[in-house]
């Protein structure tokens, strides 16, 4: 009977751990899928806000136009309509801004049939009009012309240089800088963390003596347990000027601050992964180099370092793990401009703190928020591939070079 | 037993509703709210208030879909957010509560003590890169902006780079706290602050729009509207909830109310025409 009795609990208990298995993963999976569906929403959209219309004069030779060439019109770094296939003319650019201080004048500004008017009469007038309306302000026997504008595309976004997502009329969701400007902060965090981790993991593993150890260690891992807003103010406060002195910059807040930051949170993981790699080298393989007359520096570098190899590049993908997810420190260090990085000394935009900065204010379900989103899904392959990575390489592991 | 329970809950249920305001939005119009209310509820202790930032359009859609009972904005609302109420049926009712002076601000050091919209136009879209261009020393101009997500950017957007948009190439911080440490730190560094934050730290310069006449970012200059980077700060509410929010609307209409945003940096509306 009690025999029994433990069996169905053994089994229940069995049971449970499997649903909290199940419901796990069911869960990830289910982010991913949640991630991905609002990160490629963006594609759906068009480039300019479904509610706004773009409208010309109906003499106007131009048909459609992309949302570059909108936005450098708007920007009036384009002024001539020659300049995008059109006739000979200056731009007139017309917003609903200047509309709004027209019409507050004279009448009550809610008369719709009144302001359709207007808009129809401005761009009746103007043959030179570009003009960024909503289409509620539309007459229905409008005399413009509608410019077609089209969806966001994949390529524009993959390889756009600009990424202005709140611009108006057509915001700019170009991607590249971003995610440049993550690769460069964490490979120089990388450089930087690599030699002083790989040291300090060599000398605790192999040259300080038990009692060293038993304060180093600790110490180490406490690091890992500061949290990250305060690493970003005292990379703001401390590391920033003393860059800019340094190198005599005109700024401080560059891609080497991010680096370093990066560098000082990402070793805890280095040392203890490679402290930890070094330690499981067989204590026979070492007394034999030494005993065939190899100096302890000789044994360190040619049987401590190849043995444990797969285990020193675990420690390394999965530091440039940490860095590249790294959201708070290096929104408060790299300055966020959105340029492609050309050194070290210039300020970098990186795609956590993208999210992180702007996340709170795009509207639910709006573009900016689903380009937001499709950053969160770049973010995720390039994390996933570094762990198959890890993964890959940890496996071999025990495929010794001897 | 039951039915003192029933009562206390009941009872719990219906103070709240008369009593708690919810204020929701703008995260410019937060400091002032807040040390309104802290005020207004040393005279009415009974009320209850919270308070929430978010940002404007957070505030607006709240009140949208009745979340909120007063929403905070620092600028117009919208003319599809108007649509919005229209469609529901409802009535928004727009106030101003004060006005706030964006003062440009540079390095202590640097010599340039005067801009032109036009200069500063230039210099936030990358077209000025050097202090010498503006008649100051040989060193490069360092523009630092508010995250896109704020209202302060899109107003400065706004009004003075007129709609178009900033280079790529401003470093851009997520609080008003942090330009003022950035600048403060950067020789070359340019920004933009409420006239609340301006402290020893960085320097405003005068401004002008017609570049003739330079005016200091003063609340003697803002009150009487000389300097040109000024906003009104809203507060908008449903006119259904009127006598619900009235008491609140009157204590910041009060001369008291005006003067604790004066105290505080903001621009009061005493002696104001009313629209």
């Amino acid at each position: 009977m009690k025999k029994k009795i433990r069996k169905l609990f053994e089994l229940s208990i069995e049971k449970i751990f499997l649903l909290c298995g199940t419901i796990t993963s069911i869960t990830i999976v289910l982010i991913i899928l949640f991630l991905f569906r609002e990160g490629f929403g963006l594609f759906k959209n068009n480039s300019i806000d479904e509610d706004y219309a773009i409208v010309v004069n109906s003499q106007n030779p131009i048909n459609s136009l992309t949302s570059r060439q909108i936005k450098n019109i708007f920007d009036t770094d384009i002024i001539t309509w020659k300049d995008v296939g059109g006739r000979d003319e200056n731009i007139l650019v017309f917003r609903t801004s200047d509309f709004n201080d027209y019409l507050a004048r004279d009448k009550s500004g809610n008369d719709m049939q009144y302001i359709s008017s207007v808009v129809n009469d401005i761009v009746k007038k103007n043959s030179n009009i570009i003009a960024f309306i909503p289409k509620t302000l539309l007459p229905k026997t409008f005399e413009g012309k509608v410019i077609d504008i089209g969806k966001i595309q994949v390529k524009e976004v993959f390889i756009g240089t600009e990424w202005l997502p709140t611009s108006q009329p057509s915001p700019l969701f170009g991607l590249l800088p971003l995610i440049l400007g993550t690769m460069w902060v964490s490979f120089g965090a990388i450089l930087i963390a690599l030699p002083f981790g790989l040291g300090v993991a060599i000398y605790i593993a192999e040259i300080a003596h038990d009692r060293t150890r038993k304060y180093i260690k600790p110490v180490i891992e406490l690091l890992a347990g500061i949290p990250s807003v305060v690493f970003g103010f005292f990379g703001l406060v401390v590391i920033v000027p003393l860059i800019k002195e340094t190198f005599n910059l005109p700024v401080g807040e560059t891609a080497i601050a991010g680096s370093i930051i990066l560098a000082i949170m990402s070793l805890p993981t280095i040392i203890t992964i490679a402290e930890d790699s070094m330690r499981t080298v067989p204590r026979s393989v070492k007394e034999a180099s030494l005993a065939l007359g190899a100096t302890h520096w000789q044994t360190i570098w040619k049987i401590v370092i190849p043995y444990s190899v797969s285990g020193i590049l675990t420690a390394i993908v999965l530091g440039i793990g940490r860095a590249i997810g790294e959201t708070m420190a290096v929104l408060m260090v790299t300055g966020n401009s959105a340029i492609i990085p050309t050194s070290f000394f210039e300020p970098v935009r990186t795609i956590p703190a993208t999210i992180a900065a702007e996340l709170g204010e795009a509207p639910k379900g709006g573009t900016h928020y689903e380009a937001l989103f499709l950053l969160g899904c770049i973010l995720f392959v390039i994390t996933l591939t570094i762990s198959v990575v890890a993964e890959l390489v940890s496996s071999n592991k025990h495929k010794s070079p001897f | 037993m039951k039915k003192t329970i029933l009562f206390i809950v009941v009872n719990v249920l219906t103070l709240n509703f008369i009593l708690a305001q919810k204020i929701k939005g703008s995260d410019t119009v937060i400091p002032l709210i807040q040390t309104i209310t802290e005020d207004f509820l040393k005279y009415y202790p009974e009320s209850d208030m919270s308070i929430s930032g978010g940002g404007s359009g957070v505030g607006i859609s709240a009140l949208i879909d009745n979340s909120t009972d007063i929403a905070m904005a620092s600028r117009k609302i919208k003319l599809d957010e108007k649509n919005r109420f229209n469609e529901k049926r409802l009535i928004v009712v727009e106030k101003i509560i004060a006005y706030d002076a964006l003062a440009i601000v540079v390095h202590p050091s640097n010599p340039v003590n005067k801009l032109s919209r036009m200069q500063l136009e230039n210099i936030f879209r990358g077209k000025i890169t050097n202090w010498k261009q503006v008649g100051g020393k040989d060193l490069k101009i360092v523009v630092y902006t508010r995250e896109t997500s704020s209202g302060t950017y899109e107003f400065f957007k706004e009004s003075v780079l007129k709609h178009k948009n900033y280079m790529s190439a401003v470093l851009s911080v997520p609080a008003t706290g942090a330009v003022i440490q950035s600048i403060s730190q950067t020789a070359g560094a340019i920004g933009y602050i409420g006239y609340a934050y301006l402290n020893k730290y960085v320097k405003s310069i005068k401004i002008s729009y017609d570049g003739i006449n330079y005016f200091e970012p003063t609340y003697k200059n803002a009150k009487n509207k000389s300097y040109p980077i000024v906003r009104p700060l809203y507060l908008y509410y449903t006119k259904n909830k009127e006598i619900y929010v009235k008491k609140l609307m009157d204590y910041i209409f009060s001369i008291k109310g005006q003067n604790t945003i004066k105290t505080i940096g903001y621009i009061d509306l005493i002696n104001e025409k009313k629209d």
